[in-house]
């Protein structure tokens, strides 16, 4: 049981912390749309998107019962792997400020002004364009939702703990939206994003171990000592990367 | 045909966005495996090269990239 708590509250915690990132990206792109064309085909688009998401799941999630566990382990740890690392090396290179930090706001204005340019251009296909944008950003940000909970919760049984997870950062992301209607650029996305590589990658290690057969010690726990080994080597990368402010601001 | 190229362009985006980091893991869990199963006896060892070159992998790409 001790075990079980030992792996339940990183893959929830790593689903929750992974899509809050996710959905407060989207939410950005789904407010850009409203605001420049209205709720409609944002909120239309958006539902599609989500819709489009559920039948994926629906569909695709049965077959994972069919994978034999050893290999099913290898490929989710593997993917795990290289979007965790990935993850991992851009908060690293953030941080250190070698680039530019997200900004949730920017990414707004961008994406309102985009929208602006494309109502000059053609006026009439702007709704359809609108709900295209919002359906793609939700089922994008969506489907690294599923990825990341399937991740996690494929391996030892542990899908509704991370669904769980999942599903109220979502819903967090979604009603903090509808309330402030503004990006939530408040949100520490970089510091997230580093503590969601750290684990991810922690989780990629120890599943593409246990596929190729490796018995690690302390079993479940050792998800904890990589995760501890990744903090390190990471906070090490930022130290020995940081450019000093007046770089930066030159 | 372009909508379905961006789209699987976008999803590959999701794992690979540095080129050389992506093919430094997937040498490293080849080389696991291989190491793996040559010696059975002592997993460890192949679980040491997945943990150490995981982390000497991002080191790597981190240090490039600056």
């Amino acid at each position: 049981m001790i075990a079980n708590w030992g792996l339940i509250w990183p893959a929830m915690t790593a689903a929750f912390l992974a899509s809050l990132v996710e959905a407060v990206e989207a939410l950005t792109i789904v407010l850009a749309v409203a605001t420049v064309r209205g709720w409609r085909p944002a909120g239309l688009g958006a539902l599609a998107g989500l819709l489009v998401l559920a039948l994926t799941v629906v569909a695709l999630g049965p077959l994972l019962d069919h994978v034999p566990l050893h290999l099913l382990q290898l490929v989710i740890g593997v993917l795990l792997l290289l979007f965790g690392m990935r993850w991992l090396r851009k908060a690293i290179l953030r941080a250190a400020g070698v680039i530019p930090l997200h900004d949730e706001a920017l990414t707004f204005a961008a994406e309102t002004e985009e929208l602006r340019e494309q109502a000059r251009r053609n006026e009439a296909r702007l709704d359809w364009l609108a709900a295209i944008t919002t359906f793609k950003a939700v089922l994008l940000e969506g489907l690294e939702v599923v990825f990341i909970v399937i991740a996690l919760g494929s391996g030892r049984g542990m899908l509704i703990p991370a669904s769980v997870g999942a599903v109220v950062a979502c819903l967090a992301v979604a009603a903090v939206g509808l309330i402030v209607h503004r990006p939530l650029a408040r949100v520490p996305e970089n510091t997230l994003k580093f503590a969601v590589g750290i684990m991810l990658s922690a989780f990629g290690v120890f599943w593409t171990g246990e596929g190729l057969g490796v018995a690690w010690p302390g079993g479940d726990l050792a998800i904890v000592g990589f995760a501890a080994m990744f903090l390190a080597v990471s906070g090490a990368a930022v130290l020995l990367t940081r450019r000093p402010k007046a770089e930066l601001l030159s | 045909m372009t909508v379905l190229t961006n789209a699987l362009r976008e999803l590959a985006g999701l794992f690979i966005d540095d080129g050389a980091l992506a093919l430094v893991i997937i040498a490293v869990v080849v080389l696991t495996g291989v190491v793996a199963t040559l010696l059975p006896e002592v997993p460890l060892v192949a679980g040491g090269i997945l943990l150490f070159g995981c982390l000497a992998a991002l080191l790597s790409s981190v240090a490039t990239a600056n």
